[in-house]
């Protein structure tokens, strides 16, 4: 590791290490690297644990098979939830907040002791949380709603991952500060740190509305408080639930612009109309989450229809932008790089076998066509009554968290390996074919679980065969075909998990090692790559065709689905 | 050290191409669009959700729907109660209230409907929050306890369709359904 010593940094950081990185020319402290490398790791192990439950969870509902009897299965379930939507995301958002601010930013890491303090808090909150669920008595499902209570052991271990959590975005924070009082960029922060910090901002409403929730439920579980309002319980913790997953989608959509960046040399079309989209998450993603509501009792039309639409659809507008301008901005950059032949040639011979690029670009037009669209005919006040807790919800979120969040994180975790633990990617190989087995499988999942919840199929059930019931009724067989061909997806999305947990370990254990001279990536970096991450400024929309393409086939399915799902809904009994 | 000099400083005072402008415009009328939807539904949809909601103790919830079931408590052609697997077949009033009882692990009674004919159907909870989806008509609507929503239906189709509860409601929860039956 190479000490670069710079008489201009103040005496607060002078005891910083900093090492050059070879390959990005980003400048890396070594508190940073450390901190990033732990909550990289962490993440990693739980998505391995998560992802096995939501294998066995798969396995379960595949009529067919039924893995795991009803017991186990509901607690996996609960499991499943907590280990993947709250610990690999958000460890993962840690290590993606500090690469964005220290890395990017070139500084140090502000009060490392405190940022490890973060960590243990979030580990130990995670690791509780597990064995809160394992023991049995906390079979809430992720969306722990009263009056089904679990133990007092299950809330409180949420509380203390939160705390964790936001101590670390508070890291995050003081680290921008520190990088400008210490002058170490110039000018306005770069778009993929401006991502971040949407990210970080809307983390604290949501971590906040988390703690405004969560206290009073543990207060309840140890018996000081006697009686919790079930619709309003619903209400903030949703405040929570859904603006949890825009810092997903803010993070995601960051590391969109930073793989396009480091790996074709993408610079945003127009920084001011990319900013502007990370913008309008913050403003208006906090009602969003009354869609959630929509087929509860006693909220009226007026609230359901302004909570939803009017801001969510200016937030949906901020993802639509997104899909312009990054495929757009890869668009320029090939062009850029001499690939201008007809409309695709910049698509047909973009880096397909580098993973990073791979994972990025299945994300991007996953998220897109499965998750957002599926969002907003769920988030229709009228529609929502057509799949509101059928399986379809999971299908939606699965194209959202899985198909999106997941494989992006999965994409960018092939540039952490190199540029952090300075290892190169073991097995090229296998590694290739990685982004592809999952994102198909994730695909799979997403589909057949929106189109099994379209027949009906409840979500977090563990028989739809109804055997037991007291009133048997028959699901038709299409919904049973479904559910194996979910089944059949996870088998292959778990499969691209452990290919990627096998690869990520292998290499960051016996990865040939890149902190030598004359040491090569197997998947390079674009020459430019460190200017266009961290230089800003406008590449400017040339003339393209392709990314025009690929929109107009985005809105023509977006528009055709969404008067389907009226079509449907037109078609059932009466009600008002 | 600084990172590489901006190539321009003032980028929020670039203008905006015309693709991505076109592109906000579509995106901006096109979430209008469907916000107004919503709306027109209202006026032009036969599928709105009621929000007629009551607070009621869910004690006072069940005795109102068991009083319910007494009085409108169907008979067979010998005057004898219409029973189906213990629970009893009601046949309401047209035009008239129904209550819909969810609990660990049932949906109670079995209501028995005239199609095309609207019913005030009263739902709530005796305990834990449950999921009301009727299918095969995929309807699916939140029970809370201490809520009781009203919701005008009136059923288009005939013959016997179930209930199944979609909120995880505990270890039970797969076994819990109930049964509407619809005659012509
Ligand atoms: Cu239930």
């Amino acid at each position: 590791m190479t000490t670069v010593d710079h008489g201009a940094v103040p005496a607060a950081g002078a005891d910083a290490q900093y090492r050059i990185c070879r390959f990005s020319g980003l400048r890396i402290e070594s508190n940073a690297e450390r901190l990033i490398k732990v909550n990289a790791v962490a993440a990693v192990l739980f998505l391995a644990l998560g992802g096995l439950m939501g294998l066995m969870v798969a396995l379960t509902r595949w009529p067919a098979v039924q893995l795991l009897p009803a017991e186990w299965f509901y607690l996996v379930l609960t499991g499943h939830g907590a280990n993947v939507l709250l610990f690999w995301i958000i460890f993962f958002e840690i290590a993606v907040l500090y690469f964005a601010s220290a890395v990017i930013l070139g500084c140090r890491l502000a009060a490392p002791r405190i940022a490890w303090l973060g960590f243990v808090l979030m580990v130990v909150g995670a690791v509780m949380a597990n064995y809160a669920v394992l023991r049995g008595d906390s079979t809430v499902m992720f969306t722990s709603y009263p009056p089904m209570q679990a133990s007092q052991w299950f809330y409180l271990s949420l509380i203390i991952f939160a705390v964790g959590a936001l101590v670390s975005v508070m890291i995050f924070f003081a680290t921008l500060v520190v990088a400008k009082a210490e002058n170490t960029y110039d000018g306005s922060v770069p778009l993929v740190t401006f991502g971040a910090i949407t990210a970080g901002i809307i983390a604290v409403f949501t971590l906040a509305s988390g703690a405004i929730i969560l206290i009073p439920t543990w207060l309840w579980s140890l018996g000081l408080i006697s009686n919790i309002d079930t619709l309003m319980y619903k209400v903030v913790w949703w405040g929570m639930g859904h603006s949890s997953q825009q810092i997903n989608v803010s993070a995601h959509v960051s590391i969109w612009y930073a793989i396009g960046a480091m790996v074709v040399g993408a610079k945003p079309l127009s920084e001011k109309v990319s900013r502007m989209a990370f913008f309008m998450y913050i403003l208006f993603l906090q009602l969003a989450s009354a869609h959630h509501i929509l087929a509860e009792p006693g909220m009226s039309s007026t609230w359901k229809i302004v909570n939803t639409s009017y801001m969510m659809y200016l937030a949906v507008m901020g993802s639509m932008i997104h899909g312009l301008t990054v495929p757009g901005a890869i668009e320029a950059a090939q062009r850029r790089n001499g690939f201008t032949r007809g409309a695709f040639e910049w698509l047909r011979k973009a880096p397909w076998g580098n993973p990073a690029f791979a994972g990025m670009f299945l994300s991007l037009v996953m998220f897109g066509f499965i998750g957002g669209i599926s969002g907003v005919v769920l988030g229709t006040e009228q529609l929502n009554v057509l799949m509101h807790n059928t399986i379809y919800v999971p299908g939606h979120f699965h194209g959202t968290v899985v198909a999106g969040t997941t494989l992006a994180f999965m994409a960018m975790t092939y540039l952490v390996v190199p540029l952090i633990f300075q290892r190169d990617i073991l097995w090229p190989g296998l590694a290739k074919w990685q982004p592809f087995v999952f994102g198909i499988g994730a695909g799979g999942i997403s589909l057949f679980m929106m189109g099994a919840g379209t027949l009906g199929v409840p979500r977090r059930h563990w028989d739809i065969s109804l055997a037991d019931a007291a009133h048997p009724f028959e699901f038709p067989a299409a919904a049973y075909l479904m559910m194996g061909l979910n089944g059949i997806s996870a088998l292959l999305a778990a499969l691209g998990g452990v290919m990627f947990i096998v690869i990520v370990v292998g290499s960051i254990l016996a990865g040939p090692r890149l902190d030598r001279a004359g040491a090569k990536l197997t998947f390079p970096l674009h020459d430019k790559s460190r200017e266009a991450v961290s230089e800003y400024g406008s590449h400017g929309t040339l003339k393209l065709p392709g990314t025009l393409i690929l929109v107009g086939i985005f809105f023509a399915s977006f528009v055709l689905y969404y008067f389907v799902n009226w079509k449907y809904l037109s078609e059932l009994w009466l009600f008002r | 050290m600084a990172i590489n000099p901006p190539s321009n400083r003032l980028w929020w005072k670039e203008p905006i191409h015309g693709i991505e402008l076109g592109w906000i415009v579509i995106a901006f009328l096109w979430g209008l669009f469907m916000f107004f939807f919503m709306i027109a539904w209202h006026f032009i949809g036969n599928q709105n959700l009621s929000s007629e909601t009551y607070r009621i103790r869910p004690e006072a919830y069940q005795e109102k729907v068991e009083a319910f079931a007494e009085e409108f408590q169907a008979t067979d052609a010998a005057g004898e109660p219409l029973e189906e697997d213990g629970v009893p077949v009601v046949r309401p009033p047209v035009g008239g209230d129904a209550y819909i009882l969810a609990r660990l692990w049932e949906f109670w009674p079995i209501l028995e409907l005239k199609k095309g004919e609207s019913y005030r159907i009263h739902i709530s909870s005796a305990d834990w929050q449950h999921g009301f989806s009727m299918q095969p008509t995929n309807i699916n609507i939140s029970v809370h306890p201490g809520y009781e929503h009203v919701i005008t239906l009136t059923p288009t189709g005939s013959g016997d369709f179930g209930i199944v509860c979609n909120e995880f409601c505990g270890i039970g929860h797969h076994t819990m359904t109930g049964r509407i039956r619809v005659v012509e």
